[in-house]
């Protein structure tokens, strides 16, 4: 166990490193950095945030970056997620169009199914439910999203079929 | 199912009406029925066609045929030659060296589905959006290669100036006076933003410019860097646009390949260079200075203004941010000029506006079309006629933050003066078409939930704001509100909009404040009688007794 907790810091590290590699160590580039971690782990884990400020802030020359200041811009953004989600991420768009076009009852089909609210993740960590904002598909609404496959059109009666494509 | 195939409009100004345009519709409504085509040919009215002679007019969709002047003993050969047969009637057919510009463009629309009119979407879906070969072929860089080589940055601006461009985020500010007060804000270095965080629900044409044109949005920036002397551009593409994102990054690559970007660009001493940066989900980062905030790397949220980003935008710097649509429009403005742009659309209104309709209609999707169409045009000839039939009641203009329009105003110009002239906003161009099965009490509902999750929580107007009134319209929906909470909630609407600190809180209560002022019946009904008109809403409390009328 031990070492299993080891190895994923030294992937850490080696990801930060690589991120701040790419987008520079620079405070304007702390969102693509989280943005990097967050698509490789599927969260920020808190020991991220230390080590992106282990390189950032360097008081000698004049740049100051505290953990709160990571903390706050990991936790204003709805794409990052602070603690470990799910497998599969179903994001469904409840925004007014697809609402006109009858997305609540798609939303409720898909709660139902999974005997979950959204912003919760399953017992067996299968499934997260969230909520987002327009997906900019709204032709074709209602909308979800599952990971990163996008289902238009969709009715209450296609969600188990689509849910079960996914293992 | 009923699809309109065909629409008459018949001139109603008051010159027409002198020459008897009333009768020339009622006219046309008697034929198309004794023909049968009820079901299938719209006949609308339409206003300000600014020709005093040679009317009424009379024009018939999608052929966008006009006819002038048009008598009643007319009207049963258009009907029966055009409508029925299918074949314009030449002997009829208006000079058309009489109309002005505003009319003549109509001709443009000749055959017309879905979109005729493109400047903004000109290349989409026609070029690989991977090839600047492709791009370069269908005039790209054209426009950049003559303000470099042929034009001084202040004759970049002032053609953008005179060709009328107003920024197309919803705001319609005059793109040109933005670049001029950049260009002579003093500070160095400058910055150029492309805004293309579009989290506006129900707004795409951002989206679908990038990815079908992105080479498009590369050249603007760049003209616009030269204008206002910046070497830097940023693109802020929101998360959930991926596609957009990978599309952008490899435009950049081939551009700079190329030496169309980068350093001495065209082998002159100009360079510019683009940044892409994704955005990580966040509405309020389409807000100017919260996206500014958010390129630094930090929590997205709006700063006060003024200052403005002109003078103080990113690293404090003077920066020009500019919606995507706004910009994909420069360079056809600067390699067709001005006069040429100006001629499209309205005189107040130029150039065309990107749409998209959404909802209960038969077609939804995208359409560039002139400033100054209806909203019955739109709903008719694009969108192919109402959902199974059903009546129109109402359309949210500019997606969330926009204003709702009743079926009443469908007739109404689409262009910032006439828009704004009636209470309408014409905001990111989304048109939420609602038959009568919508309640408008849900709508809010869904609306205000939506403000009420993206508050960024800085000022408290907004913070508290939207999270009462979503409480108290999901009470009325329950039907377990009072008429006070009515008025509460307009004192509250009222506070927001005028002490939030940026337009996410100024603007969330203009769809409950629209419904209220035009459906106000339906909303009481929920509450007084505690039955939803529609049949939507979870009405829990139990209906009052009902009690014989006397």
């Amino acid at each position: 166990m031990a070492h299993i907790t080891e190895e994923k810091e030294m992937d850490i590290v080696d990801l930060v490193t690589k991120a701040i590699e790419k987008h520079g160590a620079t405070r304007d580039a702390v969102v693509p950095i989280l943005s990097e971690i967050n698509l490789a782990l599927g969260y920020i884990p808190a020991s991220a945030l230390a080590e992106i400020r282990r390189h950032i802030h360097i008081p000698q020359e004049g740049v100051f970056l505290a953990d709160s200041h990571l903390y706050s811009a990991a936790s204003f953004y709805t794409l990052f997620s602070l603690k470990p989600i799910g497998r599969h991420v179903i994001r469904f768009c409840e925004s007014a169009p697809c609402h006109v076009m009858g997305g609540h009852e798609v939303i409720q089909a898909i709660q139902d199914q999974l005997s979950l609210k959204p912003g919760e993740t399953s017992a067996d960590r299968k499934w997260s439910l969230l909520t987002t904002s327009c997906i900019g598909i709204c032709g074709v609404g209602p909308v979800f999203v599952v990971d990163d496959d996008v289902y238009g059109n969709v009715t209450p009666e296609r969600v188990p079929e689509i849910l079960g494509r996914y293992q | 199912m009923k699809v309109i195939r065909s629409m008459v409009l018949v001139s109603v100004d008051q010159a027409s009406l002198e020459h008897g345009a009333e009768a020339v519709f009622h006219e046309f409504l008697e034929q198309i029925e004794e023909f049968g085509l009820s079901d299938q040919i719209a006949v609308s009215t339409i206003r300000d066609v600014s020709v005093h002679e040679d009317v009424p007019l009379v024009i018939v969709y999608p052929d966008a045929a006009v006819y002038a002047p048009v008598k009643v003993e007319d009207v049963h050969t258009i009907v029966e030659e055009h409508l029925f047969k299918g074949n314009i009637v030449p002997s009829l057919l208006a000079m058309m060296h009489e109309l002005v510009p505003e009319i003549a463009w109509m001709r443009e629309r000749r055959g017309a589905l879905p979109v005729q009119k493109r400047i903004v979407l000109e290349r989409a879906g026609i070029i690989d959006p991977n090839s600047i070969e492709d791009y370069v072929l269908y005039d790209g860089f054209q426009a950049l290669g003559k303000a470099l080589t042929q034009m001084t940055p202040a004759e970049v601006i002032a053609e953008v100036e005179k060709s009328g461009l107003q920024g197309r985020g919803g705001a319609g500010f005059p793109t040109g006076r933005k670049w001029s007060f950049v260009a002579s804000t003093p500070g160095s270095p400058k910055y150029v933003i492309c805004n293309a965080d579009e989290s506006e629900p129900g707004t795409f044409k951002d989206r679908l410019i990038i990815e079908g044109d992105p080479f498009s949005i590369i050249e603007a920036m760049t003209i616009t860097g030269y204008a206002i002397g910046s070497h830097d551009g940023y693109i802020y593409i929101r998360g959930e646009y991926p596609l957009a994102y990978r599309r952008i990054e490899h435009a950049i690559q081939q551009a700079e390949a190329y030496g169309l970007l980068g350093n001495n660009i065209f082998g002159t001493d100009f360079s510019f260079h683009v940044h892409p940066h994704a955005g990580a989900g966040a509405y309020i980062c389409g807000e100017e200075t919260a996206l500014i905030e958010s390129l630094e790397g930090k929590r997205g949220m709006p700063r006060a203004r003024p200052p403005y980003p002109t003078t103080y935008g990113l690293f404090g710097k003077p920066t020009v941010v500019n919606n995507v649509e706004t910009l994909a429009n420069v360079p056809p403005i600067l390699r067709n000029g001005a006069v040429w742009y100006r001629e499209v659309g309205s005189p107040k209104s130029t150039g065309t506006k990107v749409y998209t309709i959404l909802g209960n209609v038969n077609f939804t999707g995208l359409i560039e079309v002139p400033m100054g169409i209806t909203l019955r045009e739109v709903i008719d000839i694009y969108g192919k006629g109402m959902k199974d039939g059903k009546k129109l009641k109402l359309v949210q203009t500019g997606g969330s933050s926009g204003t709702i329009a009743p079926a009443s105003l469908q007739d109404t110009p689409m262009d910032f003066d006439s828009f704004r002239n009636a209470g309408v906003s014409l905001g990111s161009g989304a048109l939420l078409v609602c038959d009568e099965e919508t309640c408008v009490v849900d709508l809010a509902k869904a609306i205000l939930r939506f403000f009420r999750n993206e508050c960024c929580g800085k000022c408290t107007p907004c913070r508290i704001g939207t999270l009462r009134l979503y409480e108290i319209v999901t009470q009325i929906s329950e039907g377990t509100a009072s008429l006070s909470d009515l008025e509460l909630m307009m004192k509250i609407s009222e506070a927001m909009s005028e002490v939030s600190n940026c337009g996410l809180g100024q603007t969330a209560p203009t769809a409950l404040r629209d419904i209220l002022k035009y459906f106000r019946e339906e909303v009481e009904a929920h509450i007084t009688d505690h039955i939803c008109p529609v049949g939507v809403c979870p009405i829990t409390m139990s209906s009052p007794e009902l009690v014989p009328v006397a």
